[in-house]
């Protein structure tokens, strides 16, 4: 049996006796769900980069999975990612730990499906089931309207997109039978540009790319802990990994590539614009996923997958780390505000030297991980255009510059007048931050994936070519960065104030498809319930009436005419009758007298006939 | 042991009423032991079946009697592929129907003696192969579903359930007069639906053909229901007991979509041919037009019964697509029609367990208003649970039976009915929308007017809805042993059609 099996059913099977068994499961439940998850990771990692199974399932649609290089690659991310996550939900998540970390783990399972879908049929099924558990996970905290309207906002936007992989399995089933992924190019033209259009759409959905961004500002109503998971190694990032492995049917359309490279570039540009703008942490951090997203799309677009999977691993690393930080300030100083987290990071040491480490390099500071990996991509946007390789810097400068704003920040000394700190130091528990700390040390070293010997062998292990940066590149890129950091340390706050229109409320892309699509299709619904009930309905109820009130007119023509008729025909022969019955006497000369009218009568009658 | 099967519930039902004297407690028991026995049967009828195509010939556990011999018809049953699934789920939703009604206090005898006549004629309809036989059942049927609602319903009970006798009767005239066309049609005149397989009627007399066609689509629809022959539905359901509705969505909607697929596609498949694309308009339309009308509602079980319509479009979207020869191969429009029949056992479990569990809060609260409730995941976990599943179920996630029939019915209907595909696309978005939206509002946020009156499930109840959702995720985890079984009989439906 493929061990492929194993991976998968474990994280699914621990998951759902957790979720299922909930508040009994106590204290032990992020424990169990650590151990399992650890099992997985142990599995995905002996498992290599060859296995490969199907089974029947529909009909000409059998369950085919398979564990490649970049599967491999991103599936040990994810669970090293869920590893660290389940182990701080201890220290972040005061209530019904036991149903959250079932959740996640359910959650793990849909993802490492995806991840190892050879064909579209296991693909949707596990990109569904991210969406659905993703919408739990949001709506962790029940009694919370406002994080259920989210979650629904959020899993709704993703599903009309996710539709799209409906169409491109009816397309691959129409056009030639198949539904593998990697058979998607050679489908007749009109089915194919159906298929890419499908994936392109389900993918930039899931990815966060505009103009659907808006899901994963509302996303952020859920616990830190399922951000950390889903909003940076997971959710999103199975949007950008569908593209790289499906680049070549996009190159194979001739304009879903140079499409889904722009929406990249523009996403990583105007989101990074709106997260310089926000004023609550976890929201700039949702809007750098985006944008960071965007990074890895516009390496998809460009066919660069060893460079798009790097950049991908290493913002998995960096993101979670962040939302962890993000979570624990929230657990430990009560608050996400980016004004009230002033000097944070030097109110809980610990957590600020990782805070530090995650917001280095996400500026691309060097030499940190995504100061390599972006510019791995931004080499290839080079090769290929010089305008999308514009666009890719301005991103890159834009995000040097909400990290460093973050980052001065955090670091900021507010002293009062007798020189004593305005806030004092908070301890974080020991228990609570250490398991961050190999996320700390990914969003470090990880810069290992595009320079160097590692960044060949990663190249070949998720695709063909070593991950290549450019020392000029990579100087450039460092030189940007520092300047806009030191830039930022007089600038930011200023900066970030006068963005406070669009980029603050991400570009009002929300109340826009409120309106463009959520408002119609309810004022659709009312008038159709109204001509449901007041046309199609009473249709019925009248031809129901007409026909009682046919009856009523068939039963007076019963009774009235048809009967009356009859009684007036007996009427008239019972006058006739009465009349009749005057002649009748008894008295004989009547008789005679009326025996001799008739026969003067009958000879009259005889006398004229003749 | 076919005739054993749909001949026991009603042997019983008359012992149930003849015997005098007998306690509710022994009516209970012996309704749930009869219901139980029967799935029991069917259960082994499934696993003796071998898969075979059927519908023209080659039907497992046949037995032919001579009934009316001068019009050529018959005591003719039979099973296959298109059947079976019908039979097991008829016979398992009727177990749990008989589970869920242990706590019926109203004149429980006669309800259980209603329940096992009203089996009988749902098994009869599926298990036959003449057409008067199948016409006799379907009639009862209606008639045993009227006292079930009069009966036992609340609200406007007896002018919703006068409203689905006579709506759902005009229905079933409408059909007669198409049989009676098939028959007048057919050389030699019979009313066997093996042979009219065989040998189709009006084969190349398109004006006969359609109007034969038209008097049984007619009368199929208003069963079924599609839009606009719909509206009998949300009254039925909303004044019936939780049982009768579960039995009402989950059985006999049933009847109508199978009488298409096995009555109207194989023996009228010129007209079928001609006229597909009408069906697929109408399942689009459906798909969509019930989901957006079941987004409006405010009470859960119009609510449900819209989503009823939606779903049933699915089913028409694909037996419609299936006769669209252009654009797809057999293989894709086999796909299609079975993933109609796999729609079919589908939402049966799965509204079957949603009009149940929306029994519980009529039973704790008398209401059916989404907005006077709220909070029910914290105060009544197992109800939350089960009713998010079946949400979900219904809305087609992927592990559920829903999306193994929806993913058929879309992959398999777009080559031959693209745009009709597309408007059931949004028809999936927008019935996503109104369960996320309905279990926002019953299940989480504060809690609402009614919440603290709702109890959670009592054993009865959730050995009830448990079975019809396991089976459900059983289905959506594993569908090859019941595709298995409605795959060679699907193709055969394809097969005849492009005749």
């Amino acid at each position: 049996m493929s061990l492929l099996w194993p991976i998968l059913l474990t994280p699914a099977g621990v998951g759902a006796l957790l979720a299922l068994l909930g508040p009994r499961t106590g204290r032990t439940a992020p424990a169990v769900a650590v151990l399992t998850t650890a099992a997985t990771l142990g599995l995905v990692a002996g498992a290599g980069t060859q296995q490969r199974t199907s089974v029947p399932f529909l009909l000409g649609a059998p369950f085919e999975l398979g564990l490649d290089g970049l599967s491999s690659a991103l599936a040990v991310t994810v669970c090293v990612v869920t590893l660290c996550v389940l182990a701080a939900v201890p220290g972040q998540v005061p209530e019904r730990r036991g149903r959250l970390c079932g959740w996640l783990l359910l959650f793990l399972f849909a993802v490492l499906l995806t991840l190892t879908a050879r064909s579209l049929l296991p693909l949707l099924v596990g990109w569904e089931l991210m969406g659905a558990a993703s919408y739990l996970l949001i709506a962790h905290d029940v009694a919370d309207p406002h994080a259920a309207r989210s979650a629904t906002t959020a899993l709704l936007t993703t599903r009309a997109l996710d539709l799209g992989l409906y169409l491109a399995a009816g397309a691959a089933l129409a056009g030639g039978g198949t539904l593998a992924l990697d058979g998607l190019s050679a489908l007749p033209a009109g089915w194919r540009d159906a298929a890419a259009l499908g994936i392109v759409a389900a993918a930039l959905g899931k990815a966060a790319q505009l103009p659907v961004s808006f899901w994963l500002s509302r996303a952020m109503d859920g616990p830190s802990p399922v951000s950390a998971l889903l909003h940076s190694a997971a959710m999103v990032a199975m949007g950008g990994y569908l593209l790289l492995r499906t680049a070549p049917l996009l190159t194979a359309t001739g304009w879903a590539d140079d499409a889904v490279a722009w929406t990249g570039a523009t996403t990583a540009v105007l989101l990074g614009i709106v997260a310089l703008a926000q004023r609550d942490l976890k929201q700039l951090l949702a809007a750098s996923t985006a944008s960071q997203l965007g990074f890895v799309v516009l390496a998809a677009g460009l066919s660069a997958r060893e460079a798009g999977a790097a950049q991908l691993v290493a913002h998995a690393s960096v993101k979670s780390l962040l939302f962890l930080v993000a979570g624990l300030w929230l657990h430990e100083l009560g608050t996400r505000d980016l004004g009230a987290l002033r000097g944070a990071a030097l109110r809980t040491p610990a957590v600020g030297v990782l805070a530090v480490v995650g917001l280095a390099s996400l500026a691309g500071l060097p030499p940190l991980a995504l100061w390599g990996t972006k510019d791995a991509v931004l080499d290839a946007a080079l090769q290929h255009s010089v305008p999308l390789y514009a666009a890719g810097l301005l991103a890159a400068v834009l995000s040097a510059a909400y990290a460093g704003r973050v980052l001065v920040l955090v670091l900021a000394v507010d002293r009062q007048p007798d020189r004593a700190p305005v806030s004092p130091r908070v301890r974080v528990p020991t228990t609570s931050w250490v398991p961050l700390l190999p996320l700390a040390a990914g969003a470090a070293l990880l810069v290992a994936l595009a320079v160097g010997r590692p960044a060949e062998l990663f190249g070949e292990l998720v695709g063909r070519e070593p991950v290549q940066t450019s020392a000029a590149g990579l100087g450039l890129a460092a030189l940007l960065a520092v300047a806009v950091l030191a830039l930022m340390r007089s600038q930011g706050e200023a900066l970030a104030a006068r963005l406070s229109g669009a980029p603050l409320h991400w570009l009002h892309l929300e109340p826009a498809v409120r309106a463009i699509a959520v408002r119609p299709v309810l004022q659709l619904s009312r008038a159709l319930a109204t001509f449901d009930d007041s046309v199609l309905d009473r249709a019925v109820e009248s031809a129901a009436a007409g026909t009682v009130r046919a009856a009523t007119a068939a039963r007076r023509l019963d009774e009235r005419d048809l009967d009356g008729g009859v009684r007036a025909i007996a009427s008239l022969t019972q006058r006739l009758g009465a009349l009749a019955r005057r002649l009748q006497t008894g008295q004989v000369h009547h008789y005679y007298g009326q025996a001799a009218a008739l026969l003067v009568a009958a000879t009259v009658l005889l006398l004229l006939v003749r | 042991m076919l005739d054993l099967l749909v001949f026991l519930p009603v042997l019983v039902a008359v012992a149930l009423l003849a015997v005098p004297g007998l306690s509710d407690q022994v009516s209970r028991i012996v309704l749930v032991a009869v219901t139980g026995v029967e799935l029991a049967v069917s259960l082994g009828l499934w696993l003796a079946y071998e898969p075979r195509p059927g519908v023209t010939g080659d039907i497992a556990y046949e037995r032919e009697l001579q009934w009316i011999p001068t019009v050529d018809s018959g005591y003719h049953v039979g099973v296959d592929g298109l059947s079976l699934p019908m039979l097991l789920l008829t016979t398992g939703l009727f177990f749990c129907c008989a589970l869920y009604a242990w706590r019926e206090q109203l004149r429980p005898r006669i309800f259980a003696a209603l329940l096992l006549f009203l089996e009988t004629a749902c098994l009869g309809v599926f298990a036959s192969l003449d057409l008067i036989l199948f016409f006799v059942f379907f009639d009862l049927s209606i008639v045993g579903m009227y006292f079930v609602i009069a009966g036992w319903g609340h609200g406007q009970a007896a002018r919703s359930a006068l409203k689905f006798f006579l709506y759902t009767f005009f229905g079933s005239l409408a059909m007669l007069v198409g049989f009676l066309a098939l028959f007048a049609g057919s050389a030699p005149h019979t009313f066997d639906m093996v042979a009219l397989a065989q040998n189709p009627p009006l084969q190349g007399r398109p004006v006969a053909g359609g109007f034969a066609l038209l008097a049984l689509g007619i009368g199929l629809a208003i069963k079924t229901p599609t839009v606009p022959f719909h509206t009998w539905l949300p009254p039925a359901h909303t004044d019936a007991p939780a049982v009768g509705s579960a039995v009402l969505a989950g059985v006999l909607l049933k009847m109508g979509t199978y009488g298409f697929v096995r009555i109207a596609m194989p023996m009228l498949p010129d007209a079928w041919r001609t006229w597909a694309v009408v069906a697929v308009v109408v399942g689009a339309v459906g798909v969509l037009y019930g989901a957006l009308v079941a987004l409006a509602q405010t009470d859960l079980k119009r609510m449900i019964a819209y989503t009823s319509v939606a779903h049933m479009g699915y089913v028409l979207l694909a037996v419609g697509a299936a006769g669209m020869l252009g654009g797809s191969d057999a293989e894709a429009r086999t796909v299609a029609v079975s993933g109609a029949v796999t729609q079919m056992v589908s939402h049966g479990l799965v509204t079957g367990a949603l009009f149940l569990l929306a029994g519980v809060l009529q039973d704790r609260a008398a209401s059916y208003d989404l907005d006077a409730y709220g909070g029910l995941a914290t105060t009544a976990p197992r109800f939350a649970g089960l009713f998010g599943l079946a949400a979900f179920a219904s809305l087609a996630l992927p592990g559920l039976s829903g999306f193994v029939a929806e993913f058929q019915v879309l992959a398999g209907s777009l080559g031959s009915a693209p745009v009709g595909v597309v408007v059931a696309l949004l028809g999936l978005l927008v019935t996503a929308a109104l369960f996320l939206v309905a279990m926002n509002r019953l299940l989480l946020g504060p809690p609402g007017r009614l919440t603290g009156k709702v109890r959670d499930l009592r054993p009865s109840e959730l050995a009830a809805v448990v079975p019809l959702l396991s089976l459900s995720l059983f289905i959506g985890v594993l569908p090859r042993p019941l595709l298995d079984v409605i795959e060679p009989s699907a193709r055969a439906v394809v097969d005849l059609v492009s005749r």
